[in-house]
């Protein structure tokens, strides 16, 4: 599998998603710059966690007007895979490839700590490997992850299932408490109505190996790789 | 140029005396215009030019077979097997942080990445040490958060993990906060880059941000006691621009991974003046600039200006001739403002025209080399015998051992971090194993079966109390700290904060402190590398506390084997490494429960230190320890409730039974006694483990087990009819040191 991982000026986990695709999954990695306006040969692409532009302005609201958008965007309407990870996932947002935005955290500080998503619907390319319902531990580091959306279109992507993970406990309950963000009904990650866009806030490329302690996050690599059929084990061999 | 008279105001306005001026004179042999005047004033500053502490810093060890760079250049680098290096430098911004919190802390973690990447390595780990007045006073919160939003907030958008450091609160920091930054990085040990001129006919070239008028004598500032007026001089505080310093540091590693590179050196303190005298200087050669080509942010800035603007995110480099368009178009692929401002010369001198009209004239050495060097007077305080002077007869000892544990956790010296450092970014890169929470952090070496622990840390008091003997302290505990991750020490960086070097208390204190740090390093054999001296930490005439902070960074071979400081299992058994004994002087033991700050500092032996560590590291790497902790502020039992307490998982209890061997019960738990260890080892290890100890001539005993859901404390002689010494609910340990430091900030 061939992943393009987009680097804006201000990314800073497009190294750490390099590493987990190439060095511990054994897939091939292109770095993309984000002046680029032609993407080819990809089977997927990552938009990486950071500050694009310094997160001045808005998160993402800079980016989203970077020449790569253009093309993230037809690959994205062709079906390709996309996967933006924390600030990649404001970008998705700011660039309307999925809906809603992102507001300040309710404690205005920064976070960075573990947190338990559960995982809302393990029918999709990003997620088939977990079990519906599966609670996973990922860690995030944002100061902008509070989901916001309207009535309307929270109800949409709710009966249409593309709520993906959702802030819960240890042991899978969706509490305020375990909402560390203030973000809208615990919302950690959803998908385009099409299923091939996911945003997610927690870092699954921190978790995502044993000599990091946790290997949670993983399994969502893992999903998108079998997606396009290349087998867990062939994966799972690399970087063990 | 207007007719220019340099009077004694303006002498004084440049803090330079009059025999300083005199020596000016001499070298230039006519008198300076208002440039070379400032320019001078900034380079012989205390800051940049070390003039109290260099005779004395010279006495400091800084060889070994590990070292491929020491002091002298932008950062110290060490040897870490498979054809890599860490390159590690620690920095104060104390001034400015006090008078901007926010810029002042976030722009001392722009000057050391800055300090890293400039020598070629990728930052990847920063650390900080930290102290504040107590948290009862509004403007100590208010500076608190201040500064741990500046570092979160450059940290966190350059994509550095800031993975540990510590913190203390004590009311004579309150006028004088201490923000230290450390900062590491990875370098290829062939790639190192260095701060040279060299070539005759190389183009200077300057990228980065624009200059500015902003941090215009901020070195001469950080080189000045403060009184009532320090917010007045919030102008000479710079403005931090992370985003741009990230690009910066791309730019610079994308061109070093070329060959069109010569020398490279940051604009920091005394900013454009002291990157060019200071390349020239180390290489021999000069430079000549054109002002007129500098970046400007706006325009009509004189000369003066511009060589002494302390405008954050800037480069000064030397490339190869003729190779000027690749570094002109990676500095445009970054949106970096880039101009090829001078060339080297082989006159010596730092020559700068404006428009082609010569403005400034000094030889690079003499700015760079030939600041003064003093060896001021020094004499013991006079309240130094009364400090130390504490009568035991006169303190009782502890009534309710429960009652002082529970008290020295909800000190916030003591307490948990976590409000700290969970708004720091401490696991982006993806290298971090060990967390802040432990003795140290660790973070392992990509592409090598290695990582490093790293550690940072100072006891204030101890100094004040014994400065010889605090520092030997600071450099046991550091390297205790690492041996607590199985981390041989490799390399030290220090951060030497002091108050007005022109009090012979003061120079007292730094002399004393400097020959602790050597007698210490000696002793275990780790060399200093790269260091960095804050003096005039004074307001009001009140010095701080000798606080010569110490980085230090260890090998682990094996990642792998690497622990933690908390329990691990229930049933595994408790052993105590070191010797206990009557060490109650400087405790913060002391200070909480008794309201005294005196005595002597702990014992330490360097060589009991280093047999416990040796001891540690050989159990450690041989996979038989399942969590080591080190017992320092708080002694035993704060130790020990933080091996139940601090993890990431739910607390274990432990219980223990101590002799009392003839010591005070408060010494005995609380006393603050150096080279110890607590280990907790499987059950069925145990006796092999033990007797190995013993075999290696260091004190150790079993004394008790993890498990249950109390932390219980016998003491030889308990009375049955009294219960424990401490026996308390891990809920309500875990409870009150959690969330002491959000209770003090009305954030609970």
């Amino acid at each position: 599998m061939k992943i393009g991982i987009v680097v804006f000026p201000g990314s800073n986990c497009d190294h750490d998603c390099a590493y987990v695709f190439k060095d511990v999954l054994g897939q091939s990695v292109e770095m993309i710059w984000h002046k680029a306006t032609l993407l080819a040969g990809l089977d997927a692409i990552v938009l990486p966690g950071g500050f694009s532009y310094g997160d001045y302005l808005r998160t993402g609201a800079i980016a989203r007007f970077s020449p790569v958008m253009g093309a993230v965007r037809a690959f994205a309407e062709k079906g390709g895979l996309v996967i933006g990870i924390c600030n990649g996932f404001q970008i998705l947002l700011e660039a309307g490839l999925l809906p809603g935005v992102m507001l300040r955290n309710t404690s205005l500080n920064f976070i960075c700590k573990d947190v338990y998503v559960k995982v809302e619907n393990a029918a999709t390319r990003f997620t088939h490997c977990c079990e519906s319902g599966r609670v996973l531990r990922i860690p995030i580091a944002h100061a902008d992850g509070n989901y916001y959306t309207d009535p309307v279109t929270l109800g949409g992507i709710k009966a249409n299932a593309q709520v993906i993970f959702r802030y819960c406990t240890a042991d899978g309950k969706v509490t305020p408490a375990a909402n560390p963000n203030g973000s809208l009904d615990n919302i950690a990650g959803i998908m385009n109505a099409d299923g091939n866009v996911l945003g997610m806030m927690p870092h699954p490329e921190r978790s995502a190996e044993s000599v990091l302690g946790n290997e949670d996050g993983r399994l969502i690599f893992l999903s998108m790789l079998s997606a396009f059929g290349t087998s867990e084990i062939q994966a799972g061999l690399v970087g063990a | 140029m207007k007719a220019f008279v340099v009077t004694p105001v303006l002498l004084e306005q440049h803090k330079l005396s009059e025999e300083e001026y005199k020596k000016i004179l001499s070298i230039l042999g006519r008198e300076p215009n208002w440039t070379e005047l400032g320019m001078f004033s900034a380079m012989w500053s205390e800051h940049c030019s070390y003039k109290s502490s260099r005779i004395h810093l010279k006495k400091l060890p800084t060889t070994g077979p590990r070292v491929v760079q020491g002091p002298g250049e932008n950062a110290g680098a060490v040897d870490i097997g498979d054809g890599l290096c860490a390159v590690f430098k620690m920095e104060s911004h104390n001034h400015p942080s006090f008078i901007e919190p926010y810029q002042g802390a976030a722009t001392g973690v722009g000057g050391i990445l800055r300090d890293i990447f400039t020598m070629g390595a990728r930052p990847i780990a920063l650390l900080n040490s930290l102290r504040f007045g107590g948290l009862d006073s509004p403007n100590t919160r208010h500076l608190l958060k201040g500064v741990v939003a500046g570092i979160a907030g450059y940290g966190n958008c350059m994509g550095v993990p800031t993975v540990g450091g510590e913190i203390v609160f004590n009311d004579i920091y309150a006028l004088n906060p201490l923000v230290n930054v450390f900062c590491l990085g990875i370098a290829k040990k062939d790639k190192l880059f260095l701060g040279k001129a060299a070539g005759v006919g190389n183009p200077v070239i300057y990228f980065g941000s624009k200059t500015g008028r902003d941090g215009i004598h901020g070195a001469t500032m950080a080189s000045d006691s403060f009184d009532e007026q320090a917010a007045q001089k919030r102008p000479t505080v710079q403005v931090g621009d992370p985003f741009t310093e990230k690009l910066l540091l791309e730019a610079c590693l994308e061109l070093m991974s070329g060959d069109c590179l010569v020398g490279i050196q940051d604009m920091g303190a005394a900013g454009l003046t002291s990157s060019a005298c200071e390349m020239a200087s180390r290489e021999g050669t000069g430079i000549e600039l054109e002002l007129a080509d500098v970046p400007r942010r706006e325009p009509g800035m004189t000369p003066y200006e511009i060589m002494l603007s302390e405008s954050q995110e800037r480069m000064l480099m030397v490339a190869k001739a003729g190779r000027e368009d690749e570094v002109i178009s990676v500095c445009r692929k970054w949106d970096l403002d880039v101009a090829v401002i001078g060339r080297v010369t082989d006159t010596g001198k730092v020559v700068l025209k404006e428009n082609g009209q010569v403005v400034a004239e000094i030889p690079a050495k003499a700015l760079a080399d030939d600041a003064p060097r003093y060896d001021r007077p020094s004499a013991p305080p006079a309240y130094q015998e009364m400090l130390q002077a504490l009568n035991y007869d006169a303190l009782p000892d502890v009534k309710d051992a429960n009652v002082a544990l529970l008290a020295l956790l909800d000190s916030p010296t003591i307490a948990s971090k976590r409000w700290i450092y969970e708004q720091y970014d401490h696991m982006v890169r993806t290298n971090t194993m060990v967390r802040p929470g432990s003795d140290a952090a660790v973070l392992r070496v990509k592409g090598t079966k290695k990582a490093l622990a790293l550690s940072v840390d100072c006891n204030g008091r101890y100094c004040l109390l014994n400065p010889y003997e605090g520092a030997k302290i600071a450099i046991a505990e550091c390297a205790r700290n690492l041996a607590c991750a199985g981390a041989e020490p490799i390399g030290v960086t220090d951060c030497l904060n002091f108050g007005n070097p022109q009090r012979p208390e003061v120079m007292w204190q730094f002399v004393l402190a400097v020959e602790g740090l050597k007698d210490a390093c000696e002793a275990l054999q780790v060399p200093i590398v790269s260091g960095n001296v804050s003096l005039y930490n004074e307001t009001n005439d009140l010095s701080i506390y000798p606080t010569p902070m110490i980085g230090m960074v260890g090998l682990i071979e094996e990642a792998e084997r690497t622990v933690t400081q908390w329990f691990q299992h229930p049933g595994d058994v408790i052993l105590l490494l070191g010797k206990t004994r009557e060490d109650l002087g400087g405790t913060e033991y002391l200070k909480v429960l008794h309201h005294r700050e005196q005595g002597s500092p702990p014992f330490l032996n360097l060589q009991d230190e280093q047999a416990v560590q040796a001891c540690a590291i050989r159990l450690i790497r041989a996979g038989v320890v399942q969590s080591a902790h080190d017992c320092s502020d708080g002694g035993f039992a704060v130790a020990l409730a933080e091996c139940c307490i601090s993890g990431p998982k739910e607390p274990v209890g432990a219980m223990v039974q101590l002799p009392l061997n003839g010591l005070r019960r408060d010494a005995l738990l609380f006393g603050e006694s150096q080279s110890r260890i607590l280990l907790s080892v499987k059950p069925e290890q145990a006796e092999a483990v033990l007797s190995q100890i013993l075999d290696a001539g260091v004190p150790a005993a079993k004394i008790g087990a993890v498990g249950g859901s109390r932390l219980v404390i016998h003491v030889e002689g308990d009375r049955p009819t009294e219960g424990c010494t401490v026996d308390l609910d891990l809920n309500v340990l875990r409870d009150r040191w959690a969330s002491a430091i959000p209770r003090a900030l009305g954030q609970d």
